[in-house]
């Protein structure tokens, strides 16, 4: 039976969206996992807790809110407007906002166990050795935390791939847009096309095994070389 | 205030310690920063790189404010090199990466030979290629030093740099930090816990006590007082600075002089005029009032009591001692029973003979 | 204590009399999810019976009643998921029957887009229109046939959002995200008008009819509180409750 059109097109959709918005956490979740992991304010529990919403919420709830919050009424959909964007519920960039959401706290817990890891003494040894905020962020931190950044990126990915309430209440449905493959295997099923339907089920569930797996043999990996923090 | 001087001022507190200090620190040779755990040492060398904030602060080296009311030099705008008690090196890096990580962030650009004069200073020409795991305690720790050295600092932090060592690998470290003393004009801060290390490498000495400063001057007269807070009970003693003046092949034994007077020493295989360091223990001093020939004792030299103090020992007293020689003046402590001192009636301006059972050459 | 006793003895055999009684557990397609309860308490009210509702997507009931799920009735929102249940086996033969048609409105949150008619759509002066996914949900289906009729369904079809059934439709619209957007006339409805902005109530002849049905489950073929709820659904009174909510 294999793949019709409209699968390769949610298939190439959902891989673009999990790319792009991989690539916006590794920016955005860095900062904030490197506050979190450093920070000793007050608001850190606070912040904390909130990134980590996502792993609690029914992505129906942070769904529904999220499109009251993108409306033309909510504080997204007045920023978008302001900025000349308009209303972006129902595109492709209204669904990486909100996976920026739903994926958070996948990227930025990694990134921050793996700085707290770290420890302050790394760091100060650079200082040590003249190199600025930057320099000593680059050439220390990301080398020694790579194996936190890489969990952070293949989670990340994974569970935007894997997510579907979200889009389901900001979707639309739209093919080539924001028809992804889990809004593409719930039609079918609701169709009664279960032979489409475990097509679809049955390569994301093959394509999640396979990244699992690999990210646990590549931690393994890395603890049996030993190679890390420390030392 | 000299140009060539190290001006340090910190005041901070944490719930149970505070530092509170303000000093002066000749800029060359090797200051030991000495006392005992809990005493700041570590902390006040924090401030000095800029590790640690403090509440108030003045740092100024040779003349440059690195720190003041308005003024707060980041660590990485410091010139200088800091070596930590344990190892350090950047676990992502092999040796050598460690090395050239320093060498080219150094300013100003160091000569091109420094390199391999700091490789071949430190001995670790032949584990370049390994990574910080794959070497020993000591390697580490040398590598660590030559790394220190590479970043052209005008000023060398070392925080207890063989505290993380055994007995063995001290030894092996201890002769690569005096040759890093008398081939680089560079003034050395060591901390340290440890008296043996102390005498051996320090021209100066800071001893802190409960975050405050004790006493500073130069080793051997801080090391004469007899009034220092830790109490360095059998390892109190004094450092004299001489020379080889004769060697005596047949007993085995070389003639050393120094401002005080003269001390027959079992032969280290020194040439005649080479410089020495010499340990005197308190503890192997005794006093006589006359001078017998009958004793074992070889080192017997005529000495003034300058001050009698209680020792921390309620059962012995301290005794400080005025060598006089042709050279000058030297000073050595004694340790003895409080029934030997008032069965000799020492008190100061009285004549003795000082008997040295030995004498340890620790450089 | 003997009165205790005696009255014990009574509530006893009182319940020994109503042996018929029975706890019935129907399965009901959300969109009817106000009529329904309605109609159970006019039921509980005239019967002994107790029934327990269940609501949800008519897709995810009829995957359940295929792999067991304990419904003696299902109401979906559609006809085809009883019939194919029919078809498997699974649901009483005869039993079938359409309990509801559903009415179309196209409506909006603004008060001044539509204007009884369908003059917006041809204007084309709106963001997005939503409606529910033509294939999963009859509501879209019929919305699909209304633009087909006006000629207007590749003008639009850019525009489409689709819920993915007709409350999702209606939230999108209610949520300012879209403009308008054709929803169940039931949600938008209130005593016969319409309660918030505006809306055109599509005409009865530009679609087919949405029809509701309702089966009764291989599981309630014993039961007669089962064929009663279903006989009372069908009766004048449950009409009457019906066609309060907007259904025809």
């Amino acid at each position: 039976m294999g793949f019709s059109d409209t699968d390769w097109t949610a298939i190439w959709l959902t891989l673009r969206l999990a790319s792009t918005v991989t690539v916006l956490l590794l920016l955005i979740g860095t900062p904030i996992a490197w506050w979190l992991a450093k920070s000793r304010s007050r608001w850190k529990g606070p912040v904390g807790a909130l990134v980590a919403m996502p792993l609690v919420l029914p992505p129906s709830v942070l769904g529904f809110y999220l499109l009251l919050a993108m409306g033309p009424g909510g504080p997204i959909g007045q920023l978008t407007q302001a900025l000349g964007l308009g209303i972006l519920s129902f595109t492709f960039w209204g669904l990486v906002i909100a996976s920026l959401f739903y994926s958070l706290p996948f990227v930025v817990q990694p990134i921050q166990n793996a700085i707290e890891a770290l420890g302050e003494r790394p760091l100060e040894v650079a200082a040590t050795l003249r190199a600025g905020p930057w320099d000593r962020f680059f050439t220390v931190v990301v080398p020694q935390a790579r194996p936190g950044f890489i969990s952070a990126a293949i989670l990340g990915f994974a569970h935007t791939v894997g997510e579907f309430g979200v889009i389901l209440m900001i979707g639309g449905n739209i093919p080539g847009e924001t028809r992804v493959v889990s809004v593409q295997i719930y039609d079918y099923v609701e169709m009664l096309e279960y032979d489409r339907a475990h097509w679809l089920a049955g390569a994301m569930l093959l394509f999640s095994f396979a990244v699992l797996l690999g990210l646990y043999l590549f931690r393994q990996r890395r603890s049996r070389a030993g190679i890390g923090v420390g030392a | 205030m000299a140009v060539s001087d190290i001006c340090a001022g910190f005041r901070l507190s944490f719930p149970d310690f505070s530092l509170d200090i303000d000093t002066r620190i000749p800029a060359r040779g090797i200051t030991a920063i000495f006392g005992q755990s809990g005493s700041g040492k570590t902390t006040l060398l924090r401030c000095i790189a800029g590790l640690q904030q403090c509440e108030w602060g003045r740092l100024v080296v040779r003349g440059e404010t690195w720190q003041g009311e308005r003024i707060f030099l980041p660590t990485h705008r410091r010139p200088l090199g800091y070596v930590f008690q344990e190892s350090s090196l950047l676990a992502h890096l092999s040796a050598e990466d460690n090395l050239q990580y320093a060498l080219r962030r150094a300013r100003p650009v160091p000569p091109r030979d420094l390199y391999w004069r700091v490789v071949a200073l430190m001995g670790i020409g032949p584990l370049l290629q390994r990574y910080p795991q794959q070497l020993s305690g000591g390697e580490r720790q040398r590598v660590a030093i030559a790394r220190a050295l590479l970043v052209s600092p005008q000023l060398l932090l070392m925080d207890e740099p063989l505290a993380s060592l055994d007995a063995a690998r001290k030894r092996e470290i201890l002769p690569y930090l005096e040759r890093l003393r008398s081939e680089f004009e560079l003034p050395i801060l060591y901390v340290s816990h440890s008296i043996d290390e102390v005498a051996r490498l320090a021209d100066h000495l800071l001893v802190l006590d409960r975050g405050r400063l004790a006493a500073s001057g130069a080793l051997a007269e801080v090391l004469g007082r007899l009034d220092l807070p830790p109490g360095l009970g059998e390892d109190t003693g004094v450092v004299l600075e001489g020379r080889v003046v004769e060697r005596d092949a047949r007993w085995g034994l070389a003639r050393v002089a120094f401002a005080g007077g003269e001390l027959w020493l079992r032969d280290s295989g020194d040439a005649p005029g080479q410089h020495l360091r010499v340990r005197v223990l308190a503890r192997d001093v005794s006093l006589a009032l006359a001078s017998h020939g009958d004793t074992s004792i070889l080192n017997r030299l005529p000495a003034t009591v300058a001050e009698v103090a209680p020792d921390a020992d309620s059962a012995l007293v301290l005794v400080r001692l005025r060598l006089e020689g042709e050279e000058g003046e030297s000073g050595i402590v004694a340790r003895l029973t409080r029934r030997s001192a008032d069965h000799l009636q020492l008190v100061s301006g009285k004549k003795v003979w000082a008997q040295i059972k030995s004498a340890a050459i620790v450089k | 204590m003997r009165g205790i006793r005696l009255n014990l003895l009574l509530v006893l055999m009182g319940a020994s009399l109503q042996v018929q009684a029975e706890q019935l557990t129907v399965a009901v397609a959300s969109n009817f999810t106000a009529p329904m309860r309605e109609i159970a308490g006019a039921f509980e009210g005239e019967t002994d019976h107790r029934v327990r509702l269940v609501f949800g997507s008519s897709g995810k009931f009829y995957a359940q009643i295929r792999h067991g799920a304990p419904f003696e009735a299902f109401f979906s929102a559609d006809r085809a998921k009883p019939e194919a249940l029919e078809q498997a086996g699974l649901a009483v033969p005869g039993s079938r029957f359409t309990y509801a048609a559903g009415g179309l409105a196209l409506w909006s949150g603004d008060g001044n887009l539509v204007r009884g008619g369908p003059g917006a759509l041809e204007r084309g002066d709106f963001n997005k229109l939503a409606l529910a996914n033509p294939r999963l949900a009859p509501y879209g289906a019929a919305a699909v046939q209304v633009l087909r009729k006006l000629g207007l369904e590749e003008g639009t079809r850019p525009h489409w959002v689709q819920g993915e059934n007709i409350a999702q439709a209606y939230q999108f619209v209610a949520s300012g995200n879209a403009d308008l957007g054709f929803v169940a006339l039931s949600q938008v409805s209130e005593g016969g008008h319409i309660d918030s902005g505006s809306a055109w109530e599509v005409p009865e002849d530009l679609h087919d009819p949405i029809r509701q049905d309702a089966v009764l489950l291989k599981r309630g073929v014993d039961s007669a509180a089962a064929r009663a709820l279903l006989r009372f659904v069908r009766s004048e009174r449950a009409a009457a409750i019906i066609e309060s909510y907007g259904y025809r």
